[in-house]
Formats: C-alpha cells, sequence, structure tokens
C-alpha cells in the first residue's frame, strides 16, 4: 500500500469534490442540475477509482475505472435524450 | 525512477485540485448552463490530469490509462452538449438573467 502525504490531499480534494456534487445532486431545483451533478460525479469517481488502483496496488480498478466512466456516459446520454423529448 | 515520481505527484495534485473546483462550481454557479460549463470543463482537465499522473507514477499502466484518458476526452463534451440541448429543449424558462440567445431563432426554425 503506498500512501503519502499529497495522496492523502489528493484523496481530501476528491472527497470533498464528491460531497458537493452530491449536495447539489439532492437539493437542485431542476432535473438538468441534478443530471450535470451525475454527470460531475461519474467523471470524479473514474479519476477516485484510478487513484485507488494506485495505492492499493490493484490493477484491476483500472479496469473497473473504464466500464465505470463508458456507463456514466451512455446513462448521461440517455437522460439527456429523454429530457430532449426525442426518446 | 525518482523525478517521474515528482511529475507524477504533481499531476495528480493538479488534477485533484481541478476536481476540487469543478466541483465547487457545480455548487455554487445560479443557473443550470453555468453549472454544465464549470462542472465538465475542470472536471475534464482534473480527470485526465489526474489519470495522467498515475500513469507517470506506475509506467506499466500508462497505456490504460491513455485508453481512459482519451475516452474521456471524446465522451465528456458529447454528454455536456447532449445536456445543453436537452436543458434547452425541456424549459425555455430556465434562463434567469439572460442577455443573448442565439440558438432560439433556431430553435424556432427547427420546429417549423
Amino acid at each position: 500500500m503506498e500512501l503519502n502525504i499529497i495522496l492523502i490531499v489528493a484523496f481530501s480534494f476528491i472527497g470533498l469534490a464528491l460531497i458537493l456534487g452530491l449536495i447539489r445532486f439532492i437539493k437542485g431545483p431542476t432535473t438538468a442540475d441534478r443530471v450535470v451533478a451525475l454527470d460531475t460525479m461519474s467523471i470524479i469517481a473514474t479519476s477516485l477509482l484510478g487513484l485507488m488502483a494506485y495505492v492499493f496496488q490493484r490493477y484491476i480498478y483500472v479496469d473497473v475505472a473504464l466500464i465505470y466512466a463508458v456507463l456514466g456516459f451512455i446513462g448521461v446520454i440517455v437522460i439527456a435524450r429523454y429530457l430532449e423529448k426525442a426518446l | 525512477m525518482e523525478i517521474l515520481n515528482y511529475i507524477g505527484y504533481f499531476f495528480v495534485l493538479l488534477g485533484s485540485i481541478f476536481l476540487f473546483l469543478g466541483a465547487l462550481g457545480i455548487y455554487r454557479m445560479p443557473d443550470v448552463y453555468n453549472r454544465l460549463q464549470a462542472g465538465t470543463k475542470s472536471s475534464t482537465l482534473g480527470a485526465m490530469s489526474t489519470l495522467f499522473g498515475i500513469g507517470l507514477l506506475q509506467p506499466d499502466w500508462l497505456v490504460k490509462m491513455f485508453i481512459i484518458i482519451i475516452f474521456i476526452a471524446i465522451s465528456n463534451p458529447l454528454s455536456s452538449h447532449a445536456l445543453a440541448r436537452g436543458a434547452y429543449r425541456a424549459s425555455l424558462s430556465l434562463f434567469q438573467k439572460k442577455k443573448i440567445d442565439a440558438y432560439e431563432k433556431e430553435y424556432n426554425m427547427e420546429d417549423k
């Protein structure tokens, strides 16, 4: 397990970013706000998974990050098409 | 390699700061379009920088990190474009203090 002060600071920034996105996801006034917060949170979670793969020295988490990026993108595209009333 | 580790840590720290600033923009901005701008642009840069830094820290993983970086660089502007379009079409009254609306004429022409 490779952990030092720089990685702890990076984890803290990413955790704060996830909390701020979650607050906007909960209280966002319209549906579009919530989907924007979900999109940003999926990108943040992708980089968090990459960072965790380095800290725990597990190569398989990189694959998880890739699949998470693909699934988040597809979900956001589907909800955007639904908002557009084209689905 | 010692110097490669320092460059990797610099990129990881820079990327996490950009991710935090993007989420702060999501939280603070007044309008859905401002939130979209703040969230998507800076989180794209932050994720790309973080993954590149991890690839420098662990050079065996650099190829797969580049695959994720290229995928994010393609998919994130696409999803933000689709979201802006969907938000505009969902309701036109999302603009609170609009000065100019360049898409309105084209939108009305598309409906005809």
